[in-house]
């Protein structure tokens, strides 16, 4: 077994990059991501990994140098967040639709404006229905772990797609925790060497990439990214159950607590889920009988197994990171549509919280879910703003 | 490298093959055939959005019997850059072991305007790759919008020649300075109706030990409006005219070439500009005597850089 050690998510993912050792990696500095790139361009630096590392000078550059090369046949890692992410964001249904399994770290920050650099899910949801897959850390060991399982999901043959890992900024990315390493031979063998499909630099046998599409095959072109995508589900679960053999830490399309007996289920992602089971630990000695779940696999959407978790249940209350103005938070509406389908509907409600680096407190979640149990909560509520 | 005799060059395989839907008398399929006779290693063409990638890559079919890849418009040079680091990679595991050489195509709106910082930033990280843009002086993907290579006083469908315009109001900028300016090994300007020159300087190219940027001079019948069998006619006007001189930066030292050279040793007069301006319907407006400034404006900007442009090649490095 790997041994524990002390470190901040940023570094932590830096060090599954290092054990997997990938062929290319472009990325353009960002808070808070930057620690990636710094730490990775040290290993480069003293030869402690022999990938090209190459220094963008923008994030559009990042996403597109990785693209062709992933597509070229190279194993290609980047990482961004907030703006650079939004600058990228013409390069990311591109990428996708190009099917390469491209992994890029994504150290989730809002996005202008205001200027913010702080947490919430702004600039990742902006990118949910591009075509990549996207895992969430829950804590600076996830962060880790997800960098070293989305290789595997990405790149299977049935799925070919990229993946994000996200991971909360400042809260994941510059807060030092403690976790436990996978050996990097461990971390090699479970990788594993990477196949690609029809690499550009085949020559031998010339293909174009990225090809324009009237109508007949534009369609057809992006039903086969649902498809693939629907195939990242059984995948995802395949490759947890090995990393769950290798590690003992045991991850599901929706990681779940206390939520068997619950009479009330709360659904967030990112490192609150943390502070949630807190929540929820506190709320069980009032008696209020709740449990709380992270899609650890946002896209795909895990539909069938958040139907699962919220069957039978009185109330579904789903925790935004992020907002759309106008409307609902962005995961709202999903949750709602997992759940029409179930003999009884939950009453469901919709909670915006910690935007732009707010706090996301436990006094302040335990608030909202008493109110919650005591039926007076709203449909919505804006937990926290103070005008 | 096989050398430069057209029994030689006719029978080297075609990378880019006929059958494409360019315009007839489209002088980029030209410019590309003569690009990529520049080499005998195999070569990754890339390109940036514009006709000449629309017209050779409309599925189900590819004009390309090389390994292309397109992505998006402003980002060519990171589009090649990809392939080409990948190549760095793979290469040094001993997982390839060919020899291979990396093209980007672009027109002039995705080199001069939208892609000017991807093409910046990947000429100073040194990727060992070729630019090549296609300038035809406009956005004629999207029916002869202006960019910044348009000509000033060119009519086009945003700077149009009206009761108070003369077209573009503005002289283009000098990419293949801009360039220049970067200190990478090799820069050159090229003309389709010299064949031999821009074949050499694709040759330069590709040999360079770093990254190289050619820039050609690409008529357009449909933007330009002229007949399109005069498309070699009026390419070769603009380096009699001294619009588009033929030179190289050789590791920083000018040299011009072909009928450039000629000119500029006075063994060939340069031509008027307004014999270029006569050739094109883009400029009809200028012949007006109202716009007669105008014309004497520019005649005074090409002269100035092309007595520029002979001092630089006159000096020792």
């Amino acid at each position: 077994m790997g041994m524990d050690i002390a470190i901040n998510g940023d570094n932590a993912v830096a060090l599954a990059w290092k054990q997997i050792n990938p062929d290319v990696c472009a990325a353009y500095p960002i808070t808070p991501q930057t620690i990636i790139v710094e730490k990775f361009a040290e290993y480069v630096a003293n030869g402690e990994v022999d990938t090209e590392f190459v220094c963008v000078e923008s994030e559009h550059s990042a996403l597109t140098l990785c693209t062709t090369s992933a597509s070229a046949g190279a194993r290609t890692f980047t990482a961004t967040a907030s703006q650079g992410l939004a600058y990228m964001w013409e390069m990311v249904p591109i990428t996708a639709s190009m099917r390469v399994p491209l992994i890029m770290a994504v150290a989730n920050r809002t996005v202008s404006g205001p200027i913010n650099i702080n947490n919430d899910h702004g600039d990742v949801m902006s990118v949910r229905d591009c075509g990549w897959i996207q895992l969430f850390s829950e804590n600076v060991q996830q962060a880790y772990d997800n960098s070293i399982i989305a290789p595997r999901i990405a790149e299977h043959h049935d799925v070919q797609l990229p993946c994000m890992v996200n991971l909360d900024g400042f809260i994941l990315t510059h807060a030092i925790e403690r976790m436990t390493m996978v050996d990097t031979a461990d971390v090699k063998s479970f990788v594993g060497e990477h196949k690609p499909l029809y690499p550009l630099l085949d020559v031998k046998h010339p293909i174009s990439h990225g090809n324009m599409d009237g109508p007949d095959f534009y369609y057809p072109h992006k039903y086969q990214t649902v498809m693939a995508m629907d195939n990242a589900l059984k995948v995802a679960e395949e490759v947890f159950e090995e990393f769950y053999q290798l590690t003992g830490r045991r991850y599901n399309l929706v990681d779940e607590y206390m939520c068997d007996d619950a009479d009330i289920v709360v659904v967030i992602l990112g490192s609150s889920y943390g502070t949630m089971k807190a929540t929820v630990d506190l709320l069980r000695e009032e008696g209020i009988k709740v449990g709380c779940c992270m899609p650890h696999v946002y896209r795909p959407w895990p539909e069938a197994a958040m139907a699962k978790i919220m069957n039978g249940k009185k109330s579904v209350v789903v925790f935004d990171k992020h907002l759309g103005i106008g409307s609902y938070g962005p995961l709202f509406p999903e949750v709602v549509t997992a759940a029409v389908d179930l003999e009884e509907v939950p009453k469901m409600y919709n909670v915006i919280y910690g935007l732009g680096g707010a706090d996301a407190t436990v006094a302040g979640f335990k608030g909202i879910l008493e109110d919650v149990a005591e039926g007076k909560a709203e449909k919505m509520t804006y937990l926290g703003v103070r005008l | 490298m096989t050398t430069l005799a057209l029994k030689d060059l006719i029978i080297k395989p075609e990378r880019l093959a006929s059958g494409h839907r360019l315009c007839a008398g489209c002088a980029e399929s030209i410019l590309a055939k003569q690009i990529l006779l520049g080499t005998d290693d195999e070569v990754v063409v890339t390109a940036s959005t514009g006709c000449f990638e629309v017209s050779t890559t409309i599925f189900p079919y590819t004009s390309w019997n090389t390994p292309y890849i397109h992505t998006a418009f402003g980002n060519g040079a990171a589009t090649c850059a990809g392939v080409e680091t990948a190549y760095a990679a793979l290469k040094k595991q001993g997982k390839i072991r060919e020899n291979i050489k990396f093209v980007n195509f672009a027109g002039d709106g995705a080199t001069y305007d939208i892609g000017l910082q991807a093409l910046s930033g990947a000429m100073e990280r040194g990727h060992k790759m070729m630019y090549v843009c296609l300038n035809n002086e406009a956005y004629m993907n999207t029916g002869i919008q202006r960019s910044s290579a348009t000509s000033l006083g060119a009519s086009t469908t945003t700077s149009w020649a009206g009761s108070l315009a003369p077209g573009k109001k503005e002289f283009p900028k000098d990419m293949t300075e801009i360039m220049a300016a970067h200190n990478i090994p090799y820069v050159a300007q090229v003309s389709p109706h010299n064949w031999r020159d821009t074949v050499t300087k694709a040759q330069k190219g590709f040999n360079a030990d770093g990254p190289s940027f050619i820039n050609c001079i690409s008529p357009c019948p449909r933007g330009w409006r002229f007949p399109s069998d005069e498309t070699i006619a009026i390419a070769k006007l603009a380096v009699e005219t001294c619009v588009w001189p033929l030179y190289e930066v050789v590791d920083g030292k000018y040299v011009l070439t072909g009928e450039s050279a000629r000119i500029a040793s006075g063994k060939v007069e340069k031509k008027p500009v307004l014999d270029w301006i006569n050739s094109q319907g883009r400029f009809k407006h200028l012949l007006q005597d109202r716009w007669e400034p105008v014309v004497e404006s520019i005649q005074d900007q090409i002269d100035k850089k092309w007595n520029r442009l002979v001092k630089l090649s006159e000096m020792d490095l």
